[in-house]
């Protein structure tokens, strides 16, 4: 639909162009139409026995019908149908009828009588319920239409009765899909001999075949209903109990389906009350619903497992204690009968009962106890997660996972008591498992403080050898809080060791020790002396300023320093020194502290020490501010212009510096500034005066500033994240000048109107595209140099080349600078290659003609999709160049809006003599066509309607260089023989 | 009524020599054939002359069924098929097949070679033993005979334990074996579908415990493991061969690979390669994680877990070592651990149960000098460690298979006598069915009540379909005619009509006709008109006609009037009806009986 709206506002916009282009598909269509569905006829008469039928049935439904005509084909097949005495060619015409009522343009209510009608006759039982799907697609095709909606229902619940399972599934979905609640039915049922048709609403009519005698049929009722639950209907409270009784049916499928109807139904009715059978007893309803799904974790079959895993999560209504009880599979109690056993049964069991298994000779028997008060299987939701997390499958186990974090994360309470819980899966045998049960932890950590028996048994894991767990883990140290500073010392010990026994782990491990400082200092402070190795009255020794170790010790305490004044008296003078030399190489890890007797070192900490928001409020001041004044650019003189817009750039640049919450926007806006110097610029050389053949070398800059504009352009448009159609239309712009700017230079230095005249007509094509793509952005475009172009338009596209050009070029020397305005959040994609580092001075040796495989790892952020657009480029000394795309699971997601690229590039090459740099870098792919490809795959969605669209503009593809580029020395040897 | 008969031969109230004799439907199985332990003499097996005194048990078993290969449960085996006497079918799985026969030969060796016993079972006997065996798929169905039917449903607790489930007609018996309800490193959990069986044989060794999470486990395991090799010690785990050994296995070299550890860890040989060969090949057996991986890498080919050499036991440095026996009673095991007790650096972990009387029991109950032979004595320094790792569902999964598999009836063997009596009370209150517990010798007899197949003729179902609805509805039982008929062993309802032609019969009619006199003033054809509207009245929604031959039909049922002799105002009906009417007419002869209403026109 988008596609045909957009095309038929083109159409008013640019009639003269666009008119011819359109006629010629319509008239196609028209000729088409009455050919397809004679052909058919055709087909169907001359077909002598049922098989041929079929064939010509099959191939017709290969091809699309339009919309005109699917009521004339409906009525062949519809005609046919009566006629045919086989069963599978009436299936396969009623099934058409379904795909064809899907037509779009086609409104199937015209066939609604005849489908009816011909259900009516139908005997086979295949066939009926083929027909009955097909008037689901119908009743689908028409939510608007209450009569036939009506109709529809009447005839789901005649056939409703009917003794193939398959018709009575069919009927149920038609119930579920199109049921209503305020149309009472009446329900069909002479042949049980009903005393008089009883008014029943759909969900009554639905719920007596819970118990039906077929799975599959219970199955579809259960669907039916809760596809009236989404529809938006209110579910009737008295389903519950038949909902509980399916829990426990043979079958898995109602099974699962009714887990999801009892929980459905507990997030409807959470705070009624249930009574307890066998006792007299209530409880509420998402306490016993929760009980009964608890209960399907340790189900039969791990479909139904998962899902009542999953469910659980999503119960956050459920009291407390419930909640507490699927973490304890020792508890036993009866609690829903007798609430004040609860404690009495708790205390049985640790009074000895039960052995745990962990200790050699503690079930040996003892006196009697109590046994009434104690129940196996607790009719409550004992151990559920228990069960859950120890499951067989996998996937189970990440499902309780999950369900796990969700319940913990509203329930502080439950965080606490789900640790020991979420450690233990730190143990499972699948490492998907492990990384989950890590995140998890993570994600509730602020819930937590870590005893340190538990923050023991988390850090054994630090000797992983898995990266992914440990670089998991070192984000979870980053947000736990520990209790004493045994713990502190603790997690310093190992992540040192880690350190140790995992180099690369390096910045992983310091950020991990920055964040623990921060959130400790307390508990820092008296470590202090200790781990700086200081003696009250003996000098140390100076520790190696390049041992990693000694850095993240150093991170540890000056993060901890930051919150702790007094810890600075405590630090010898190397320690001093250190802090200078790693504030000024480690400025991210290191924060600025106020050192007695010490000057800031730089106006930059002020700037950040002072911070918090006001500044940043500041800085967007200043950075609107600068717009602003450059906005007035236009009525200054040509070199004041340029002098405002060069300081502004700078003054901008320098901000993002300065901000890095504005970085992104300071950025964007510093390029955006110098795409319109640059343009500035190359208007104004004298070329322009020049009598063309004089300026043929002259326009060089011109030439080459018109191309760093273009590129220029494509780096704002895809390099930054944030942006609104409104900045896309603006930098849109600015590459349309760029081009107009080309046009304008060519036609001025080459010779002949050939090209010249391919160039015109690709750039009023560029126009076209550019008025079809911001339509909505042309009111703010005002006095720009697109409006006066568009304004001119029917004058442009009938004139000749020559005249376009000298248009163009006043026209663009006429038009002003658009006014930038930024959006609220605006991000630039940015990578950071952190291995390899480029520091080695050893070569990487192979053998020449063999590849080599080197170890990438980089951080990116804020980049969209970049299993896609991220490659990484190699450049040979020898000037060659390779760009190889990453495998998509070699990036990995760390965090909102940053992702992380662990990957291994391949090399290879022929013998050098010396060892040679190797540049990597990682490029950003982009194609412009991926904002105009909605329309254009739309349309190739009619194949062979060969309607003759104009091309979609060639798609531009390139790459933008978005991260520093790293030097690898390598050396490729000359193979031995 | 037809019943089930269960006798334990073995394995009654008692752990050790599983054999469970079942007759079921006129059949009779042997579940296991196991030794005991414990005993070095005649009770080492089961009591096979209970069965028969004197002769071969052929004639008295319809079949053999093997649950696993753990001597107590298939030690018996070749004593019983050739020095008693049996040559019917032996079913086990394949696992257990393969590997059945090795522990078999082992336990010979020990017993022969070592201990110099005669009249015993001969490899050669075992090995004819085997011929007799018929190997099993999971969940295949196996007919022994025409009416017997066996299904084998996975156990975990070892490689290719299997639970049986049983049929014979409509009566059927599940048969546990020993089975683990969550799974471990190398096998998933048992599972069985909900077969409803009239008896569920399960075993019940962890009857009164709940166990840990498994992990809490397995975490403290390798937590203890890793703190004595960081500390340089040696770690000592005393193990059978087959079975937890392997779990074990797993578990510390993924603990390895996972944390770059480099101390070696050694197997004590002997018949674990052989074994390992066989869990190897026999991945569709294991757990999710071994039988998706194996692709890549089989888990039984373990790299850093060595074959052991005795000299190893003194070289310096840590390392970890698996030795069997597991309760260092004897062999490998005790020899290390008499070297390395000493030292209270190292450590021993004990990873099962321990019987009474060996070293691995004194030293867990806290004996810290043994004696050993030549009145030497040990001082244990080294620390002890025990960690469950025993593959028997505990009280919470027994009660979950229970709950799987909804039996009518439980009947409880292998546990003590003590802990089932509880678990039986449990069952009893929680599921609401009988639990027994009979102990060896006991025969404990379960009547059923076996639902009775019949087949419908179509016709007839047709027919009543077409007069009540289609669906059969629960809230509402119907009633139906039809004719039982029982011929040759089977049943068959039909028609009234076809029986009659099937058996060369005529149909006769019944009819009941009586005599109602009725005081009325009015006149023949009046007084019958009156009865018509009466009748009308009363009997709505019936077909009431009023024949031109001066009769009034109800239904099929037929009224006629006819005025005595003497006295005009005595009226005498005449009412007849036919036998499947007997309820109308009876009906509206009482009816009549009470004279027609005054006040009728």
């Amino acid at each position: 639909m988008a596609a045909h709206l957009k095309k038929r506002v083109y159409e008013e916009f640019s009639k003269v162009v666009q008119i011819p282009h359109e006629e010629v598909p319509a008239k196609k269509l028209r000729l088409s139409k009455p050919s397809k569905s004679a052909a058919l006829h055709v087909d169907l008469c001359k077909a002598t026995n049922s098989t041929d039928a079929l064939q010509y049935l099959l191939q017709f439904a290969r091809k699309p019908v339009e919309a005109e005509s699917v009521e004339g084909v409906v009525r062949i097949l519809l005609e046919h149908y009566y006629k045919e005495t086989d069963n599978s060619v009436r299936l396969k015409i009623a099934s058409l009828l379904g795909l064809l009522s899907k037509t779009q343009g086609f409104s199937p209510d015209c066939i609604v009588d005849d489908v009816i009608s011909t259900l009516n006759n139908e005997k086979s039982h295949q066939v009926l319920v083929q027909l009955l799907d097909t008037l689901l697609v119908i009743g689908t095709q028409l939510p608007e239409n209450p009569a036939v909606r009506q109709r529809l229902i009447e005839v789901a619940c005649k056939h409703l009765s009917d003794t193939y399972f398959g018709v009575r599934i069919k009927c149920l979905q038609l119930l579920g899909c199109l049921g209503t609640v305020d149309a009472p039915l009446t329900k069909d049922n002479e042949g049980q001999g009903m005393s008089t048709g009883g008014v029943r609403d759909v969900q009554n009519v639905i719920s007596d075949y819970f118990g039906d005698q077929d799975p599959r049929v219970r199955t579809a009722a259960i669907k039916a209903m809760l596809q009236l639950h989404e529809r938006g209907m209110k579910i009737h409270q008295i389903i519950y109990d038949q909902a509980c009784r399916l829990l426990s049916d043979d079958y898995e499928q109602v099974r699962s389906a009714a887990v999801q109807m009892v929980w459905v139904l507990s997030q409807l009715y959470p705070e009624s009350i249930v009574p307890i059978p066998s006792s007299n007893e209530e409880i509420r309803l998402v306490d016993d619903s929760f009980g009964k799904i608890s209960h399907m974790v340790s189900d039969g079959s791990w479909m139904v497992r998962v899902q009542a895993a999953k469910t659980l999560g999503s119960m956050l209504q459920v009291s407390p204690h419930f909640l507490e009880q699927t973490l304890d599979k020792k508890l036993m109690s009866d609690l829903r009968r007798k609430r004040t056993a609860h404690e009495r049964a708790k205390e049985l069991y640790t009074s000895g009962e039960f052995s745990s298994g962990r200790k050699w000779a503690d079930d040996a028997p003892k006196e009697k106890v109590d046994t009434n008060a104690v129940n196996l299987i607790a009719s409550g939701a004992c151990g559920a997660f228990v069960h859950g997390l120890e499951d067989e499958m996998y996937e189970v186990r990440i499902a309780a996972v999950e369900a796990l974090c969700l319940l913990a994360r509203s329930s502080p309470s439950f965080a606490e008591k789900c640790l020991d819980f979420l450690v233990d899966m730190f143990n499972d045998e699948i490492e998907e498992v492990r990384l989950q049960s890590i995140h998890v932890l993570r994600e509730i950590s602020t819930h937590i403080t870590l005893r340190e028996d538990q923050l023991d048994t988390v850090l054994a894991v630090l000797e992983d050898s898995s990266r992914d767990i440990r670089e998991a883990l070192h984000e979870l140290l980053c947000y736990t809080n520990v209790s004493t500073k045994e713990c502190i010392q603790l997690a310093l010990l190992e992540l040192l060791k880690n350190l140790n026994k995992y180099p690369t782990d390096r910045n992983s491990v310091w950020k991990c020790l920055k964040f623990l400082g921060s959130r400790h200092p307390t508990l820092v402070l008296p470590l202090v002396p200790e781990l700086l190795s200081t003696h009250p009255y003996f000098d140390t020794p100076e520790p190696d300023m390049d041992d990693p170790a000694y850095i993240a010790v150093l991170v540890l305490v000056f993060n901890a320093a930051k919150s702790c004044p007094t810890m600075p008296a405590l630090f010898s003078d190397h320690t001093f020194r250190h802090y200078a030399y790693l504030r000024d190489s480690l400025s991210h890890l290191v924060p600025p502290l106020r050192l007695p007797g010490r000057k800031p070192l730089y106006g930059l900490d002020s700037v950040d020490s002072g911070g918090g928001s006001g500044s940043v409020e500041a800085a967007h001041l200043f950075l609107q501010q600068s717009l602003n004044r450059v906005s007035t650019v236009q009525n200054l003189e040509a070199p004041g212009a340029q002098d405002l817009l060069d300081f502004t750039i700078r003054d901008l640049q320098r901000l993002g510096q300065l901000q890095p919450e504005l970085a992104g926007a300071a950025d964007f806006s510093a390029t955006y500034l110098r795409c319109q110097l640059l343009l500035m610029k190359a208007l104004q050389e004298k070329l322009w005066n020049m009598a063309v053949p004089l300026c043929l070398k002259q326009n060089a800059t011109a030439t080459a500033a018109a191309r760093q504009i273009l590129e220029e352009t494509y780096k704002l448009e895809f390099l930054y994240s944030g942006l609104e159609s409104r900045q896309v239309a603006t930098i849109h712009h600015v590459r349309l000048q760029a081009k107009a700017l080309q046009l304008v230079l060519t036609a001025r230095t080459r010779r002949g109107l050939e090209p010249l005249i391919g160039s015109c007509e690709k750039f009023l094509q560029d126009v076209e595209s550019f008025q079809r793509l911001f339509l909505t952005e042309l009111p703010h475009l005002q006095d720009s140099f697109v409006e006066k172009l568009l304004e001119l338009m029917p004058r442009l596209s009938s004139c000749k080349p020559a005249e376009l050009v000298k248009i163009l070029q006043t026209t663009l020397r006429q038009s002003g600078l658009l006014q930038l305005r930024l959006p609220e959040q605006i991000h630039r994609a940015t990578a950071t290659i952190i291995e390899p580092t480029g520091e080695s001075d050893n070569p990487l040796r192979f053998t020449s003609g063999l590849v080599v495989a080197l170890d990438l790892d980089a951080t990116l952020e804020h980049v969209q999709d970049p299993q896609n657009t991220v490659k990484v480029q190699l450049l040979y000394p020898d000037g060659q160049s390779h760009v190889i795309q990453p495998r998509p699971g070699d990036f990995r997601k760390p965090g909102p809006h940053r992702h992380r690229l662990i990957t291994q590039v391949y090399l290879s090459h022929t013998a050098w003599t010396e060892p040679c740099q190797v540049e990597v870098r990682l490029l950003l792919a982009y194609s412009s066509s991926s904002s105009s490809s909605s329309s254009s795959s739309s349309k190739a969605g009619w194949s062979d309607s060969t309607d003759s669209l104009p091309p979609p503009e060639a798609a531009i593809e390139g790459t933008i260089p978005f991260s520093k580029s790293v030097k690898v020395f390598i050396m490729p040897k000359p193979a031995r023989r | 009524m037809p019943e089930i008969k269960v006798t334990p031969l073995g394995a009654g109230q008692d752990v050790g020599r599983s054999c469970i004799l079942v007759s079921i439907g006129g059949k009779n199985i042997m579940l296991d054939c196991g030794m005991h332990m414990g005993y070095n003499d005649d009770r080492r097996f089961p009591d096979f002359s209970y069965i028969t005194q004197n002769g071969r048990l052929t004639e008295f078993l319809d079949c053999v069924i093997i649950s696993h290969f753990h001597l107590d449960h298939c030690g018996a085996l070749p004593y019983m098929s050739e020095m008693v006497g049996y040559d019917g079918p032996i079913y086990m799985t394949h696992p257990t097949k393969a590997i059945c026969p090795i522990l078999l030969e082992d336990f010979r060796k020990i017993t022969v070679d070592k201990k110099g016993e005669t009249n015993f079972f001969t490899s050669q006997m075992i090995k004819d033993c085997m011929k007799k065996v018929i190997p099993l798929n999971l969940h295949q169905t196996v007919q022994v005979d025409d009416e017997l039917e066996i299904k084998a449903y996975y156990a975990g607790h070892v490689l290719g334990a299997a639970m049986v489930h049983i049929k014979v007609g409509s009566e059927s018996v599940v048969y546990t074996g020993d089975y683990n309800m969550t799974p471990d490193r190398h096998l998933g959990a048992a599972w069985i579908d909900k077969c409803r069986p009239d008896i569920l044989i399960s075993e019940s060794t962890y009857a009164t415990t709940i166990r840990d999470s498994k992990r809490c486990r397995e975490r403290d395991f390798l937590k203890k493991v890793h703190e004595t090799i960081e500390r340089g010690g040696k770690v000592l785990i005393p193990v059978f061969a087959l079975g937890r050994a392997q779990e074990l296995c797993i578990l510390l070299e993924t603990f390895w690979e996972r944390m770059n550890l480099k101390a070696p860890i050694y197997f004590s040989t002997g018949l674990t390669e052989k074994a390992n060969h066989y869990y190897k090949l026999f991945i569709t057996w294991t757990n999710q994680k071994i039988r998706k991986t194996f692709v890549q890498r089989n888990m039984f080919e373990f790299k850093h877990i060595k074959a052991f050499d005795r000299s190893y036991a003194d070289n310096p440095g840590p390392m970890v070592v698996f030795a069997t026996p597991g309760m260092l009673h004897a062999g490998q095991s005790l020899q290390i651990f008499k070297k390395w007790a000493g030292n209270e650096k190292n450590m021993v972990i004990m990873p099962g149960y321990c019987v009474q009387g060996t070293i691995g029991h004194k030293i867990l109950n806290g004996q810290r000098k043994l004696e050993m032979e030549g009145r030497a004595t040990l001082d244990v320094k080294l620390q002890v460690e025990y960690m469950s790792f025993s593959a028997h569902a505990d009280a919470k999964g027994i009660m979950q298979l229970i709950r799987m598999a909804e039996p009518r009836n439980m009947l409880l063997v292998h546990g003590e006598a003590a802990k089932m009596e509880f678990l039986k009370g449990k069952i009893e209150q929680e599921f609401n069915i009988n639990c027994y517990m009979p102990a060896n010798g006991e025969t404990e007899t379960v009547t059923t009540n076996p639902s009775v197949p019949v087949d419908i003729s179509l016709n007839l179902l047709k027919r009543e379909m077409a007069l009540g609805g289609p669906l059969p509805d629960t809230k509402k039982p119907r009633t139906m005619h039809g004719t039982l008929i029982m011929k040759e062993n089977s049943l068959r309802l039909v028609s009234p009509e076809q029986a009659l032609k099937e058996l060369g019969l005529n149909e006769h009619q019944l009819r009941f006709t009586c005599r109602v006199q009725l005081q009325d003033p009015h006149s023949d054809s009046d007084t019958l008109h009156r009865i018509y509207t009466h009748l009308k009245s009363v009997l709505k929604g019936y077909t009431i006609q009023h024949l031109p031959d001066s009769t009034v039909m109800v239904e099929s049922i037929v009224i006629k009037l006819s005025s005595s002799a003497e006295d005009p105002n005595t009226k005498v009906l005449l009412l007849s009806w036919s036998y499947q009417d007997e309820d109308l007419g009876s009906f509206l002869s009482t009816l009549l009986k009470k004279g027609l209403p005054s006040g009728l026109c």
